[in-house]
């Protein structure tokens, strides 16, 4: 039971001209405690959406999501996110800022700081706990994104695009420290991506989701998670499986976005 | 109503031309001293840095930079501007300025038997602020002739009527009248040019001496820089009706202060909960939207109207012009609250009052100080000119009480205080916007 479970959860969106979006529809999931799990698709398949919902930014229209039994109605510190472009606090420092989730529920600040040294340090930002974060580059305020979450002891960690943004160098060492990460916590990752590589590597499980309505297209069980673990990356793209799953589901998106030109040429 | 749109075409055209000279000039002057510079500069100004390297500079505004000597040059140019035109004594060179001292000249009269006689007019100008200039002395009268030498005392740049008539035997008589000055003959309204001036007759027969003006400035209009800073002496140390000059610039200030903290006190909370509730939006949009455009100065009738001209009026005025540009900047720096930030802060298990205090606020920050950066400047110039209708002290009293006294040097320092101080608190704006918001404009 202290799995994320989603229930035919549908969402449909109203148009102001009448009309209505069918964002998702009859999604069901179950994920386990501990699993590292990456959502792909194309634009507009809903995958954002869903991840929003998970937050509970949003209510869905129909079903429901329980976490560990609960009923997921509305944010709260169990389920933590990572946002694309950081959603830094730009006026703290970066240990206010990874300490910001304990010293809102009040925790002794001895103890928020132990916790922020602990944080920089698996983040690999030792010596910057001082600095502000307009000074930091895009990939280390994604560090400190990434620790701010970890410092609520969060459940699931939901991760919007939070790669996105990067440069190919940078991306490919955040993916080994997300990795990491996982290991070490063994906390309920769920990310959200655009690169098909990225999801293969950060996915034990990884769902191809397609657009109008929004819905799980298809489903992976893959190994490059786990192997990636400690590993270099560019080692596990090596692998003979690899290559082949990543052109199949290439071929399955493009297959999606030319069924969406075809469809918006005939309208 | 055609003519008076003309008469304001006519008037216009008129500036046109002489701002058009007046640029020309500047610019020339301008010109002159970039040839100086450059002169200096050739060998010396080593390329140094990154900048210099650049081959695109036309059009990239980041390799424009104010050369500091062109500002310097042209502050002092326009001193020299200021002192050339008013004919300054400290100036070694200068346009000529009105005749001092004393000169004369001759006039021819007729009188009733057809006899005619010469006579002197001996002309003494003074300098305008020497009061006590002696009369001048006649010298070698007109002898045994009906005409006799006259005498006059004027200030300079002044017109004086003399009948010369007056003390010459039979000038009261018919047939009597004066045919020449200075052997050039004369009638009623001829001009005829002395050495150091000319004379005027009237139709009735009367002379007018008119000095020399030269081509400088009356004081009255603008008093040279060293009269100015004279006066500057004597405002800081006994100050002008009976109030020092710092106290006058002291009360402008505090009424600025008071109105504009009452400002940022209504205006902040009310924008944030415009920001942050539809309701309070809906309630007060129709009233903020409306005042936001009416400018404070047209106030002031209608605050006169009910509070009087006491501190009360004219702090109301300063808050009304403060509180509706807090209001719409506290609200904007609401409304420019990322969503993502906030979510983050709901996922980080922040609750509302956290948030409000903690991600709202500090993010609003930056557009809170923009907006008391333009507050205060609107504040300062609503309370010079709050001032210019009604009030006791005050920088912008001084000035008119100044002015209506033709006191111009009073009135010039009175602006140039005002534009100091105007500059020095967005000065002080800025740099407490970069110590306390050092992460605007960087998010």
């Amino acid at each position: 039971m202290s799995g994320l479970i989603i229930d035919d959860v549908s969402m449909t969106f109203e148009l102001p001209n009448g009309g209505k979006v069918e964002a998702l529809k009859n999604i069901n999931m179950d994920i386990k405690e501990g699993e590292l799990l990456s959502v792909l698709g194309p634009s507009g398949c809903g995958k954002s959406t869903l991840l929003n919902i998970l937050a509970g930014f949003l209510a869905p229209t129909d079903g429901v999501m329980t976490l560990s039994g609960e009923l997921i109605t509305s944010p709260s510190p169990q389920r933590g996110m990572v946002f694309q472009h950081g959603a830094l606090f730009e006026w703290m420092n970066v240990s206010k800022n990874i300490g910001f989730g304990p010293s809102m529920k009040g925790t002794p600040q001895a103890e928020i700081d132990a916790k922020v040294e602990e944080l920089l340090d698996i983040v690999g930002l030792q010596e910057f706990g001082q600095k502000m974060i307009y000074e930091m580059s895009g990939g280390m305020q994604q560090r400190v994104a990434l620790a701010r979450c970890l410092a609520n002891e969060p459940d699931v960690i939901l991760m919007d695009e939070p790669l996105g943004a990067l440069d190919a160098l940078t991306r490919e060492k955040m993916q080994s420290l997300v990795l990491d990460i996982w290991k070490k916590t063994g906390k309920t990752i769920i990310l959200i991506t655009h690169s098909v590589e990225e999801a293969l590597l950060l996915g034990e499980r990884l769902l191809v989701m397609a657009p109008r309505p929004g819905r799980v297209l298809k489903e992976y069980r893959l190994p490059f998670a786990e192997m990636g673990v400690g590993a270099d990356l560019r080692e596990v793209k090596q692998h003979k499986d690899f290559g082949p799953t990543r052109d199949e589901i290439l071929n399955m998106i493009w297959d999606m976005e030319e069924e969406i030109m075809g469809r918006a040429e005939e309208s | 109503m055609v003519q008076e749109i003309l008469d304001v075409l006519g008037t216009t055209f008129w500036m046109v031309i002489g701002i058009i000279g007046i640029f020309c000039l500047y610019l020339a002057v301008s010109g002159l001293c970039y040839f100086v510079h450059n002169l200096y500069n050739r060998g010396r100004d080593k390329a140094k840095g990154y900048s210099s390297l650049k081959t695109v500079t036309f059009g990239d505004e980041s390799s424009v930079v104010a050369t500091r000597a062109a500002s310097i040059a042209a502050v002092i140019t326009l001193f020299l501007f200021w002192g050339i035109a008013t004919g300054s004594k400290i100036l070694p060179i200068g346009l000529p300025g009105p005749f001092v001292g004393d000169t004369s000249f001759e006039y021819t009269a007729t009188n009733a038997a057809g006899d005619t006689a010469d006579a002197t007019v001996f002309v003494r100008i003074h300098e305008a602020d020497n009061k006590d200039a002696p009369t001048p002395e006649v010298s070698g009268d007109g002898g045994l002739s009906f005409a006799k030498s006259d005498v006059i005392l004027l200030p300079e740049r002044r017109t004086k009527i003399i009948k010369v008539q007056n003390n010459d035997e039979g000038g009261k008589e018919e047939g009597y009248k004066i045919t020449a000055v200075n052997g050039q003959a004369i009638s009623p309204n001829q001009t005829v040019p002395f050495s150091d001036g000319e004379v005027f007759m009237t139709s009735k027969g009367s002379l007018s001496v008119r000095p020399a003006t030269g081509v400088t400035m009356e004081a009255l209009y603008l008093p040279p820089p060293e009269l100015v800073w004279k006066r500057f002496g004597n405002l800081w140390n006994n100050g002008y009706l009976g109030v020092g000059l710092w106290e006058n610039v002291f009360w402008s200030l505090i009424r600025v202060v008071i109105g504009f903290a009452l400002g940022c006190l209504f205006g902040i909370p009310l924008g944030f909960a415009m920001g942050l509730n539809s309701w309070l939006r809906g309630w007060f949009e129709p009233i903020v939207e409306f005042m936001r455009p009416v400018p404070p100065l047209a106030l002031i009738p209608l605050i006169i109207i009910w509070f009087g001209i006491g501190e009360q009026g004219k702090i109301s005025l300063l808050f009304l012009a403060a509180l509706w540009i807090m209001t719409i900047a506290a609200r904007s720096g609401v409304s420019g609250v990322s969503i993502a930030k906030i979510h983050a802060a709901y996922s980080l298990g922040a609750t509302k009052r956290q948030i409000l205090s903690n991600v709202i606020l500090p993010n609003s920050l930056p557009e809170i100080f923009t907006g008391a950066r333009v507050a205060m400047g609107v504040c300062w110039g609503t309370v010079v000119a709050a001032e210019l209708v009604a009030a006791e002290k005050g920088a912008g009293k001084m000035i008119i009480a100044a002015s209506k006294f033709q006191l111009t040097d009073i009135v010039i320092i009175g602006i140039i205080i005002i534009g100091i101080i105007g500059y020095g608190i967005d000065v002080m704006m800025r740099i407490a916007e970069n110590k306390l918001v050092p992460w605007k404009g960087r998010g």
